[in-house]
């Protein structure tokens, strides 16, 4: 029987749940305690996992902590893993991303910070260098920080192509390369930014988008959650179309493909941005089986009434099993499983701290 | 002239368990460049890749802020102690 590992990044350290087989959830202690830990990774393309905690103390600074034994033990090298060169005059507030690259590329891992930057890592994510092809695009002055600031929080790899990637930034929106990181362009087209006047709704550049999402047997077909938006793509990000019908809001943080269904995502509407809360203060994921067209709310064994968190924008994952698990977390420190795609929900722990960050992986 | 780090105990595992490391340095500022030199992952702990002081980090030098004195140019004198303390302002709830 397969076993999980659930990796989750709090605002007060990380923790590791694991289950053996269909037994219960044994939750380790929280470590690398009094670190926001807004980004948390899984590379199982190693022979043991090696797990990724993004950690930012409010003290001391951030850092890039690395695991090869299951979250046993957390270290991290002597000179900082992740770090602006000298002539940037720019320093590292925190590392929102970490994504191990396609297959083709065993050894490479990237970091998504704050302020805007994407790192990447040939050694297996011990250390990064800056990608000057994203730092020195000429948008990057006119890229404004989302609420949460100005973070590179999505990176894909194309799962096939190593040459093309896509990544977002709030609030500068999508960017794509196909050349491997050397040059970028917009990749918007169809992405409203609903603050800006009525006639400047769709710029080039700089719509909010909160989370992107994909499965690696279609390529092209992209989800979006923005501020204020959920948008599908067909053609790798050339165009969007909103895709809202059965949606009680657009607004939202996180949104997830099921690893088996390359049509079924899960995203956790809020009210609105002024109202940061869940509609009718009910406990939702929210799920499409048709890319979009229509939208279904999922709330067996989760909170019915009185329900006033919030899911973040790296809140959601899913384990790549067959059956999937697909988990959230919250920022109450509750998190939830369904092992039947989101059919029914079943409490993993809470009382944890805010949940900010969260991956999953099968192991074994 | 030798000048001592004292390091609060959350930091001490950065430097193999050391409260105190003797330093030869004239200054604060090159005592936290040598710092750099022998306990690199300490160092970054109190300064960005850039050079500046963490923004809930002090230094104190007996019982004087550094930036109420010159600064990372502040004077170091032989036995001097530079306390590391994490600022009160800090911290996360």
């Amino acid at each position: 029987m397969t076993d999980v590992v659930l990796l989750i990044g709090t605002r007060k350290g990380v923790v590791l749940a694991t289950r053996q087989g269909h037994g219960g959830w044994q939750m380790d202690p929280l470590q690398l305690v009094m670190s926001e830990v807004y980004g948390v990774g899984i590379d199982q393309r190693r022979a043991v996992p090696r797990l990724f905690a993004g950690a930012t103390s409010p003290h001391w600074g951030p850092s890039l902590f690395h695991s090869d034994d299951l979250g046993r033990t957390w270290s991290e090298p002597d000179h900082a893993p992740v770090a602006f060169p000298e002539g940037t005059k720019t320093s590292l507030v925190r590392i929102w991303q970490i994504q191990p690259g396609s297959t083709a590329e065993p050894d490479v891992v990237y970091v998504g910070a704050e302020p805007h930057a994407l790192f990447r890592s040939t050694d297996g994510g011990l250390t990064f260098g800056l990608v000057e092809g994203l730092f020195q695009h000429p948008h990057r002055t006119e890229w404004a920080p989302g609420g949460g600031g100005a973070c590179l929080h999505t990176i894909m790899p194309h799962p096939t192509d190593p040459r093309r990637m896509l990544v977002a930034l709030s609030a500068g929106g999508v960017y794509r390369t196909t050349d491997g990181g050397s040059s970028w362009e917009p990749a918007n087209r169809g992405i409203q930014a609903y603050w800006m006047p009525e006639d400047q709704r769709f710029p080039e550049f700089g719509q909010c988008v909160h989370k992107l999402g994909s499965h690696p047997s279609a390529p092209n077909r992209l989800f979006a959650q923005n501020h204020f938006g959920v948008y599908r793509s067909d053609d790798y990000a050339e165009s969007w179309v909103a895709i809202e019908s059965g949606l009680p809001s657009t607004f939202g943080f996180s949104i997830l493909v099921h690893p088996q269904e390359a049509e079924t995502a899960f995203i956790f509407p809020l009210r609105a941005d002024s109202d940061r809360m869940p509609p009718d203060r009910q406990c939702r994921i929210y799920r499409t089986r048709d890319a979009g067209a229509h939208w279904e709310p999922l709330g067996a064994g989760l909170p019915d009434s009185g329900y006033h968190s919030a899911v973040l924008r790296d809140g959601m994952c899913t384990d790549g099993g067959d059956p999937a698990g697909i988990y959230f977390g919250t920022r109450n420190g509750e998190v939830f499983a369904s092992g039947d795609s989101g059919d029914s929900w079943q409490l993993v722990v809470d009382h944890l701290p805010d949940v900010l960050s969260i991956r999953a992986a099968t192991v074994g | 002239m030798t000048a001592n780090l004292v390091l609060p105990a959350v930091l001490r595992p950065t430097a193999m368990g050391q409260t105190m490391i003797a330093t030869e340095a004239a200054t604060v500022g090159e005592a936290l460049d040598r710092l750099a030199d022998e306990w690199p992952q300490l160092e970054r702990r109190l300064r960005d890749e850039q050079g500046r002081l963490r923004q809930h980090v002090r230094l104190y030098l007996g019982d004087a802020d550094i930036s109420d004195l010159d600064g990372m140019a502040t004077k170091l004198f032989d036995g001097a102690r530079l306390h590391i303390i994490p600022a009160v302002s800090g911290g996360s709830c």
